[in-house]
């Protein structure tokens, strides 16, 4: 009997530990500083963790497909730059779908490489992040991108408006959040994910088309990538070539909190809404604490780890590893 | 020969006529394009190029041992930056201001010491925990990075001393002390990973871990050494570097992990572990040296170089995949 209650126990925390977490967390620095969960305050994490929240949902289905994309960060970078380049050149209406026709064409070349070819996905993405960066230098010409008249066009919505009294990128992270967490939960399309990130070869024989399924979590990637690019480059308005870089570790890092395996197969869409949001919210609770802003890359580095450890030892009914 | 012989034949050398072919077409192509009347394949150059690609080179030998053994380290380049910091500031403690020129050693001891315990750290949490490299590692080079800026905030890091400088530049045999490191490194790994226990033991592990437990191996204690390797090679990368430079900004070392990575994989180690080489690794690390000074010296920019890294990595990636498909039977899905 008291081996069932560890046991389930061990299931909860396995199940819901993230949450649970998070819920501790929040409370202890709302106890510290009554300012952390008002509305203002929550509203400024939610609008700064969207740009990374919305790039974590398209890895999400990489990620649970059993692959890995380390290039959304360059990706990013490219489609800022291009978006505020044809922004002045043919202005926003054409802009955006142009710049999204490019970015989608990039997850198409990783999707078929890593889908049809049957690559190593690690690689692929660790050599399209340097290509696409090379990419982005070649298109800007190593220049900031900036729009010219700054004040004359709308394209200022997707960063800095609000709706309804809510920010826009807050409502956008929340409708591809939302649409996303759909597609992945409630349809064919959604449960294919899951068997081919769980168990590949079975996937095949049981019908499944792997490599389509692999190619579409890229596409939905890059697409993601696409609109996070629009939200940086019509909140800032000007940008520079690097804007992305470095993004796709803490991409990974929000993915992985939520509880997603690297090993595929798991993860949903509303856990890994959770990681982002337990990064913003520690981002933002330590510098309300008056700490330096890298004291949060310390603290994200302990809970990552305490994360998926406490979930793999939950899993194994065992704190440390069986490995002699 | 036996099956697939031939392709690993291939597979071995193929990184070596990849230097030839880039020394042939820079060297024509600079005829052509170079702004500058030295040729390409200049003896002073080719030296500069294996001073250069000491940094990388020397953190390659050990992600080759990590890779090999079937775990990966995204943290080398945080780990690279902790120990120059190290370095360049323990130079100027006041317990040490006795010591003279003495602090040299001392200075230089700490930083490896550093860089072996970061790396031990690592190689700890995987092996006690269970949790994949890639997450370990990944945090890790968060977390480190954080614990360079917290050093010194976002301003650098800088102590000259002069015996040391004069030291890091000088030249034994026409070869700079970059470059003696570079080749030491290489010859001590390739020696530990081919004439020892524990190279066959992390040749095993990477290959099919589950046989090298049942077949009696301890997996834990092999990774955690290969963690701490990787950690002092950081170091002494960092240590050889900073020697000569004197000053450190807390972003240094930033990508050093994808540089490393693309020259071990294009050196012909697979990713997954079980199969390797220091001396591919090595190729690797001058194939991408080659091909940033060549395209520099015609006349291309960085950003083209980025480019070409990228495709050339997945090209050699598809081409591997090519090579392979006889060998081991098309069924793997």
């Amino acid at each position: 009997m008291a081996t069932m209650t560890k046991q389930q126990i061990g299931s909860i925390f396995a199940k819901q530990g993230i949450l649970i977490a998070f819920a501790l967390f929040l409370i202890a620095f709302t106890f510290a500083n009554p300012k952390f969960l008002s509305i203002d305050n929550t509203f400024s994490v939610v609008r700064s963790s969207a740009i990374i929240g919305i790039m974590a949902l398209g890895v999400t289905f990489v990620v649970i497909s059993g692959n890995l994309d380390l290039s959304v960060g360059s990706m990013m970078s490219f489609s800022t730059i291009v978006v505020l380049d044809l922004h002045d050149k043919i202005g926003p209406f054409l802009a955006i779908p142009a710049m999204f026709a490019m970015t989608l064409a990039l997850g198409a070349f990783i999707g078929f490489l890593v889908g049809y070819m049957k690559l190593n996905s690690l690689i692929v993405t660790l050599g399209m992040l340097s290509a696409i960066h090379g990419l982005t230098l070649t298109y800007s010409g190593g220049q900031n991108m900036d729009i010219a008249d700054k004040e004359g066009t709308w394209f200022s919505v997707f960063g800095q408006g609000t709706a309804l009294g809510i920010p826009v990128p807050i409502l956008m992270f929340a409708a591809v959040a939302a649409l996303l967490g759909l597609l992945l939960g409630k349809t064919p399309f959604g449960r294919k994910v899951y068997a081919v990130g769980g168990n590949g070869t079975a996937a095949t024989f049981s019908g499944i088309k792997r490599a389509r399924t692999v190619f579409t979590c890229y596409i939905l990637s890059a697409a993601c990538v696409a609109t996070a690019g629009l939200i940086q480059a019509s909140r800032s308005m000007g940008s520079q070539n690097t804007v992305g870089q470095g993004l796709e570790l803490e991409v990974l890092a929000a993915v992985i909190l939520g509880g997603a395996s690297l090993m595929g197969g798991s993860g949903t869409i509303f856990k890994t809404v959770i990681g982002v949001l337990i990064l913003g919210f520690i981002q933002n609770g330590l510098l309300l604490m008056g700490l330096q802003f890298y004291v949060q890359y310390v603290v994200t580095w302990i809970i990552i780890i305490l994360a998926v450890w406490l979930d793999i030892a939950a899993k194994r009914g065992k704190l440390l590893s069986p490995i002699a | 020969m036996q099956p697939g012989a031939l392709s690993s034949t291939l597979r071995k050398g193929a990184i070596w006529g990849f230097i030839v072919l880039e020394l042939i077409f820079f060297s024509i192509a600079g005829e052509y394009l170079s702004l500058s009347d030295k040729a390409f394949m200049d003896y002073d150059n080719m030296l500069l190029l294996l001073k250069q690609s000491a940094p990388i080179g020397i953190i390659a030998m050990g992600m080759t041992i990590v890779i090999v053994n079937g775990n990966i380290d995204l943290s080398v380049g945080a780990i690279f930056a902790i120990a120059a910091i190290v370095l360049l500031d323990s130079m100027t403690w006041p317990i040490f201001a006795g010591l003279g020129d003495w602090v040299i050693p001392v200075a230089w001891l700490l930083a490896l010491i550093a860089g072996t315990l970061l790396g031990a750290l690592n190689g700890l949490i995987v092996w006690k925990t269970g949790v994949d490299a890639f997450i370990v590692t990944l945090g890790a080079m968060l977390g480190y990075r954080g614990i360079v800026f917290m050093f010194n905030g976002e301003n650098p890091t800088s102590h000259l001393n002069w015996t040391l400088v004069d030291f890091a530049e000088a030249e034994f045999l026409g070869f700079a002390t970059a470059t003696w490191f570079l080749a030491a490194v290489t010859i001590a790994i390739w020696f530990l990973m081919t004439k020892t226990v524990h190279g066959r033991n992390a040749y095993a592990i990477g290959d099919n871990r589950e046989a090298a437990v049942n077949a009696g191996i301890r997996v834990g204690p092999h990774m955690m050494i290969n963690f701490a390797i990787i950690g002092f090679l950081a170091a002494l990368s960092a240590v050889v570097f900073y020697s000569e430079s004197g000053s450190v900004n807390p972003n240094d070392g930033q990508l050093y992990e994808l540089w490393v990575i693309t020259a071990v994989v294009l050196g012909g180690t697979k990713i997954t572990g079980g199969a390797g080489s220091v001396i591919g690794t090595l190729g690797g690390v001058i194939a991408i040296q080659l091909l940033r000074k060549g395209l520099g010296h015609i006349g291309a920019d960085t950003s083209t170089v980025n480019l070409v890294i990228g495709l050339i990595l997945i090209a050699v990636l598809i081409l591997d995949r090519q090579l392979n498909i006889k060998s081991k039977g098309a069924l793997k899905i």
